[in-house]
């Protein structure tokens, strides 16, 4: 079983980027389950949602509190949520910014995951360009994809079609495919 | 056909595909989608002929459902909490007039203090209501009981609840598989009215009734709702015939019945107990989960018997009666009557605080080894020390504050939300 | 062949009147008619409720052919009409809460267009309390939603079947069993109380009237105007209890005449919130007429008069006479 874990803000699309990935891991064959946490949030609030993908039935309903992946929507949060708790040092960390994790203050934070399992994406602003919102929960996915290979880009992309239609679903999968390859480039580049 | 959707909206399609005429609808969380969907059904004219009423309560909800179902329509409503209070007159009107009703609760706690996660306080509050009263574990048992719940409800002339964890459920995205239009319509007939309120024939519904009839007409109610333990399982075997899969029915063991050490419970998270179940039988424990799938009406004969041979019953629920105890623990107990069979009554889940598998390792760890003693209340989870400093604060001081204020004040927390 | 004679009194409140226009005559008149709510119901003697539904429903029989409904509140009306064996309707009944009444009838009103039979009507019906109390919310849901239903309060201005307590239509200064003529303020307090049919107004329904068991061909006709229309309309009908009032039973038909010729019970109709007719009064009386017929208003006229209470009786009656014109103008 993998599980992720996503963190965001109220009116990011949290709540759509955990269901959009387990559509894309149902559209592989595969076992999936989404859902979020829920409180009296409005927008702007701290938010979190899960997803479990597995190849058998998934039968556990509990909050994931060991993530395989942690996917931060918006760094802002960095401070004022316990974000981390639980992700196990050969997790996967996928967040949010045009920043590095040393301009974050998490350089030193990082060092003890895998370097190839952490990484930035200025997912915002793919999505600001792709999609005219700064709503950057598709983009994220395509990053996921790159980075962790539990889901293709083409499932995301088609997860994305199915919810949305016209330029909204076009813009979307525009926004994960281009930081999908990013990813993938960042990762070969790491390689280099 | 299978997909990856919402327990709302697979329980909206489902009840589409029902064919309810008249649906009323009051929002409350959890229950939303659902009848936000149904609306998006109705007037896209996929669910039609069926008149939509938005009504002002959950009161006026059932109260026009009532009119709706004694007017001869396949009638259909949803709430959980503070609504199903709301309408709890109206609850015991319907099913004193033998009304067909079929609602779905989102199940959630009741305040005071204020919450609307899940928690099963809700249906418990109403369990002597008259409704019958199913238990679903999954979306797709949530879909598979609506289906089933009209046809029993319309059989027996009585009114039926389902009943699936708000948030849990309702809003989990995972696999479900929605039957077909042809298949719900061969499976269920139009509904046909005992009584019906008809110009062409006129009846009085709802008369008063004194001393000298009110014991006789409610014993019928009991009969009548007794008839259900045959007609559940019936209805339920029927739809595996039909639609190709099991659920439903009064009750389920897993893996098998005859296990040392039982776990009772209802709902979804028998979903988590059947993982710690396979957990500890690969270490060579004898447990097994039995998962009440009917509560009203309680299938005590049942029960008793899948739980021949338990040397241990551990009854672990999500509500409990303030003053007393367990509310399934007490109707285990009567099944178990003569037998002896320590019960431990465990309340978990309050509030929806999560049930994770390490608390249930930890609590079958504690019960296998005597650490926790039966036929004592056991709450999953509680921070104690919390409980005793309240109880502290109290003791000190006559304007000590409301609880709950106190509380959150002292674990500094102030935001809602389980993480 | 019926000769056109001219006769002075055509608005008579006579039940037969067999020189009338048959068009003309009540349908009590008519030995054909429903008998909706048939003899052998338990109500007191001269119930003006009991008078009032029988008017009411036969009238909106008549106009449905037949093709109506009923649901009713908890109340005196429902109890004394279904003593359990016996039931005195005539035509499909329901009774489910105190409540609800409205939202059954929505309800009812709900399946029956589902069902494509829009020839059935609906009629909902219950006392002040259920209506303007209890019931509120629910009447104000079916009258917001527009549903199509015929709301029916028989207002006898206080919780009669369970033994007169106060409800939000009992009228200042009144005597109930929690209102009594102890203290400085005697009976109901000034103050207070609701007006159902001007809320009903502020709905913009398409119709509501208001009328008394004095004037059977007026309630008749207004029940017939109500099923011309479509969607929510609202009747409120001021039906005496001789009993609760502390009236002569046969005072019944007296009494609700005198509110109406006092000014205390505006007699008027009103569509989408605009008051397009009002039964003007005939020979206005003082309220102290009308006062002096019931026990319930007894404190008032003791060894000390209680002459400022009365004033201020009759200073509602003057509002009500001016607020909806209900004196011809000169």
């Amino acid at each position: 079983m993998f599980q992720v874990r996503i963190h965001g803000r109220g009116g990011q699309g949290v709540v759509t980027a955990a269901e959009l990935l387990s559509v894309a891991a149902f559209l592989e064959g595969r076992e999936a389950q989404a859902f979020p946490t829920f409180g009296s949030e409005r927008t702007g609030a701290p938010v979190v949602a899960f997803c479990r993908i597995d190849d058998s039935v998934i039968r556990v309903r509990e909050p994931i509190t060991e993530p395989d992946a942690l996917i931060v929507q918006d760094p802002t949060l960095l401070h004022q949520v316990d974000l981390f708790a639980g992700l196990s040092d050969d997790g996967y960390l996928l967040l949010n910014t045009g920043r590095s994790f040393d301009d974050l203050g998490l350089g030193a934070f990082v060092e003890r995951f895998d370097v190839d399992r952490c990484v930035t994406v200025p997912a915002t602003e793919i999505a600001r360009e792709h999609l005219g919102r700064p709503l950057p929960n598709a983009a994220l996915l395509g990053a996921f994809a790159a980075l962790t290979g539990q889901v293709s880009v083409d499932s995301v992309a088609a997860a994305i079609r199915e919810r949305f239609s016209g330029p909204t679903a076009e813009g979307n999968v525009t926004a994960a495919e281009h930081a999908h390859a990013r990813v993938l480039q960042a990762g070969r580049a790491s390689h280099a | 056909m299978r997909s990856q959707i919402e327990g709302s909206q697979a329980v909206a399609r489902a009840v589409a595909l029902c064919r309810p005429e008249v649906v009323s609808a009051y929002p409350i969380s959890p229950q939303t989608h659902i009848v936000e969907a149904l609306s998006d059904l109705v007037r896209t004219g996929e669910l039609s002929p069926c008149e939509y009423l938005m009504v002002e309560s959950e009161f006026a909800a059932l109260s026009a459902a009532i009119g709706a179902s004694a007017a001869g329509a396949r009638t259909y409503t949803a709430t959980a909490s503070q609504g199903l209070l709301y309408m709890a007159e109206a609850l015991y009107n319907a099913s004193g007039l033998g009304l067909p009703i079929v609602m779905t609760i989102a199940n959630r706690a009741i305040g005071a203090p204020i919450n609307i996660w899940n928690d099963h306080s809700d249906v418990m509050s109403q369990r002597d209501c008259g409704w019958i009263q199913l238990f679903a574990e999954s979306n797709q048992e949530a879909v598979d009981l609506h289906v089933q719940a009209f046809a029993l409800a319309e059989e027996l002339s009585l009114p039926v609840t389902v009943n699936m964890d708000g948030f849990v459920l309702t809003h989990a995205v995972e696999p479900v598989d929605l039957p077909s239009q042809a298949q719900v319509d061969a499976f269920l007939p139009p509904f046909e009215p005992r009584q019906v309120l008809d110009p062409g024939e006129p009846v009085t519904i709802g008369a008063m009734v004194g001393p000298e009839a009110f014991t006789e007409v409610k014993v019928l109610m009991h009969a009548k709702q007794m008839q259900a333990l045959d007609v559940v399982p019936r209805i339920a075997s029927d739809f595996e015939d039909a639609f190709g899969r099991g659920s439903g029915g009064l009750l389920r063991t897993y893996p098998r019945e005859g296990a040392d050490t039982v776990v009772v419970a209802l709902g979804s998270v028998l979903g988590t107990i059947d993982e710690v179940v396979d957990e500890l039988r690969a270490e060579n424990v004898d447990v097994a989960a039995l998962g009440i799938r009917c509560f009203r009406p309680w299938p005590l004969e049942e029960i008793r018997q899948a739980l021949q041979g338990a040397r241990r019953v551990i009854v672990l629920e999500k509500a409990f009666a303030v003053g007393i105890g367990g509310i399934v623990g007490q109707n285990v107990r009567l099944a178990l009557s003569g037998l002896p069979v320590p019960v431990f009554d465990v309340v978990a889940g309050l509030g929806g605080r999560p049930i994770t598998k390490r608390s249930l390792h930890t609590l079958l760890a504690d019960v296998l080894h005597e650490r926790i003693e039966p036929n004592q209340l056991t709450f999953l989870d509680l921070d104690r020390e919390l409980v005793q400093r309240e109880l502290h604060r109290v003791s000190q001081s006559p304007r000590s504050g409301p609880h709950a204020e106190n509380i959150l004040r002292d674990v500094g927390t102030v935001a809602a939300g389980s993480h | 062949m019926s000769e056109t004679i001219k006769l002075y009194q055509l608005g008579t409140f006579a039940v037969g009147n067999r020189l009338l226009d048959p068009d003309d005559r009540s349908v009590q008149a008519d030995v054909e008619r429903s008998n909706t709510l048939t003899s052998g119901h338990r109500a007191c003697q001269g119930c003006g409720e009991a008078l009032g539904a029988r008017y009411v429903l036969d009238a909106a029989m008549r106009a449905t052919a037949g093709n109506l409904v009923a649901a009713n509140a908890t109340g005196c009306l429902e109890v004394f009409s279904t003593p359990y064996p016996e039931s005195s309707w005539q035509l499909p009944w329901l009774h489910s809460l105190f409540g609800n009444a409205p939202a059954v009838g929505s309800g009812i009103a709900a399946a029956l267009r589902a069902k494509g039979r829009t020839d059935v009507r609906v009629v909902a019906q219950g006392g002040d309390g259920g209506t303007l109390d209890i019931g509120f919310a629910c009447l104000s849901g079916m009258f917001e939603r527009n549903d199509d239903v015929l709301y029916v309060c028989y207002d006898n201005e206080a919780y009669m079947n369970t033994g007169v307590q106060r409800s939000g239509a009992t009228p200042p200064a009144a005597r109930t069993a929690n209102t009594k003529p102890v203290g400085d303020e005697p009976g109901n307090v000034f103050g207070q109380g609701k007006s159902a049919p001007l809320i009903a107004m502020a709905h913009e329904i398409p119709y509501v009237a208001t009328a008394t068991v004095a004037d059977l061909h007026d309630l008749e006709r207004k029940v017939e105007r109500a099923m011309e229309f479509r969607g929510a309309r609202y009747l409120h009908v001021l039906v005496p209890c001789p009993l609760g009032w502390g009236s002569a039973a046969a005072d019944t038909i007296r009494i609700a005449r005198l509110a109406r010729e006092t000014g205390l019970f505006p007699v008027f109709e009103a569509e989408r919130g605009e008051v397009v007719n009002v039964s003007k009064i005939r020979g206005r009386v003082p309220v102290e007429e009308y006062l002096r017929a019931q026990r319930r208003f007894a404190h008032l006229f003791g060894e000390q008069p209680r002459t400022d209470v009365i004033e201020r009786i009759q200073a509602g009656a003057d509002r009500n006479i001016r607020r909806f014109g209900l004196l011809e103008e000169m």
